[in-house]
């Protein structure tokens, strides 16, 4: 095989051994041709088009986007009973059990299950939208699967992303993991009941997010005690 | 680990443009906001192409740099991803100006299709 262009021709070489030893073959000559597609073209086909079917229902529409365990389900079981006409999509690898834990709080969720797959794409939210009852609707979130490395690259057709960032993890995770916090319009500081226990370092965690996402808004909250709720709605809301 | 999806979308795109032909080489670019790991999607390219158009194919990465513009001070600077501070300025409200690229660029195949 052709080790330049891998075109299984080889190509005309001679060897500089001081052998005479000399040969040459024929290669097919190629042709390029310009592309310039976008890899994810499809995805962003299909997230334009929930984002034009979320603005004809007259949706705000939020992705929720952190590690695993950061809080994203309890913020949505505490946000859902306080804001009214809103509904979530939630995304896992397995299980019906996020949905069915938000479904407590009365509000309409729908799961979406991967199986191996590590983020949301805008098609699995394309047919989540299909079960979903729009009527009288004009919040709604989707939890994405929970991690801060892929789901970065697939827009969904959202207006806003909202990144946690949990008082039990790292106060640098912002410039570990700062492809997902780039462009993030909200960065959630949560389980602020628990910085204390956990020694927290508000000033570090507060200016690893501003260097990673610097014109994003940063709250911080509890799901627990519903310190810091009034903000996150008000900024919901805004 | 979605660069095998990833690749795989890069795949469909080459074989729709080859139209059957064989594929010699792609060539994609990937800016540092991609999300995208490199190593990872080689790896997928070696996963994913024996068996299709672009068996043995070489495959060609162009990697970009982050460029903001300061819309304060006019500055155009590259800067590694986490770092958004304008070096003319010192202010963060720079404005992407690249370095979110996952595309396919070109393809070649051979000229005799």
């Amino acid at each position: 095989m052709c080790e330049t262009c891998g075109c299984g021709h080889p190509h005309d070489h001679s060897h500089e051994n001081g052998s005479t030893h000399t040969h040459t073959h024929e290669h097919t000559p190629v042709r390029t041709i310009e592309v310039q597609i976008p890899a994810l073209a499809l995805n962003q086909r299909h997230a334009d088009q929930n984002r034009g079917w979320f603005r004809a229902k007259g949706l705000t529409v939020l992705n929720l986007l952190s590690s695993p365990g950061s809080g994203k389900t309890a913020l949505l079981e505490r946000t859902l009973q306080k804001v009214p006409h809103a509904a979530a999509i939630v995304g896992d690898l397995q299980t019906e059990n996020d949905a069915d834990r938000l479904r407590a709080s009365g509000a309409q969720a729908i799961q979406i299950t991967t199986g191996a797959t590590c983020h949301l794409d805008a098609h699995m939210v394309m047919h989540a939208l299909e079960k979903l009852d729009v009527e009288g609707l004009k919040t709604l979130f989707i939890e994405n699967v929970g991690n801060l490395v892929c789901p970065a690259s697939y827009d969904l057709g959202e207006d806003k992303r909202v990144v946690l960032l949990s008082t039990t993890e790292g106060e640098d995770k912002p410039l570990k993991y700062p492809v997902i916090f780039q462009n993030a319009d909200l960065v959630l500081i949560t389980k602020i009941d628990l910085a204390e226990a956990a020694g927290f370092d508000r000033e570090k965690a507060l200016a690893s997010i501003r260097q990673a996402a610097p014109k994003a808004t940063i709250l911080e909250i509890s799901s627990k005690t519903g310190e810091g709720m009034e903000a996150w709605t008000a900024w919901l809301a805004d | 680990m979605h660069e095998l999806s990833i690749m795989s979308n890069l795949l469909s795109i080459a074989e729709g443009t080859a139209n059957g032909a064989k594929i010699c080489s792609l060539k994609v670019r990937i800016g540092p906001l991609s999300g995208v790991v490199i190593e990872a999607l080689r790896f997928a390219f070696e996963a994913l192409a024996p068996g299709s158009p672009a068996e043995g194919a070489r495959f060609d990465i162009e990697e970009t740099q982050l460029e903001f513009h300061c819309p304060d001070c006019g500055a155009v600077f590259n800067t590694p991803v986490g770092a958004y501070e304008c070096p003319t300025c010192g202010c963060t409200r720079g404005e992407l100006r690249g370095g979110n690229e996952l595309e396919l660029i070109s393809i070649e195949v051979p000229d005799d299709v």
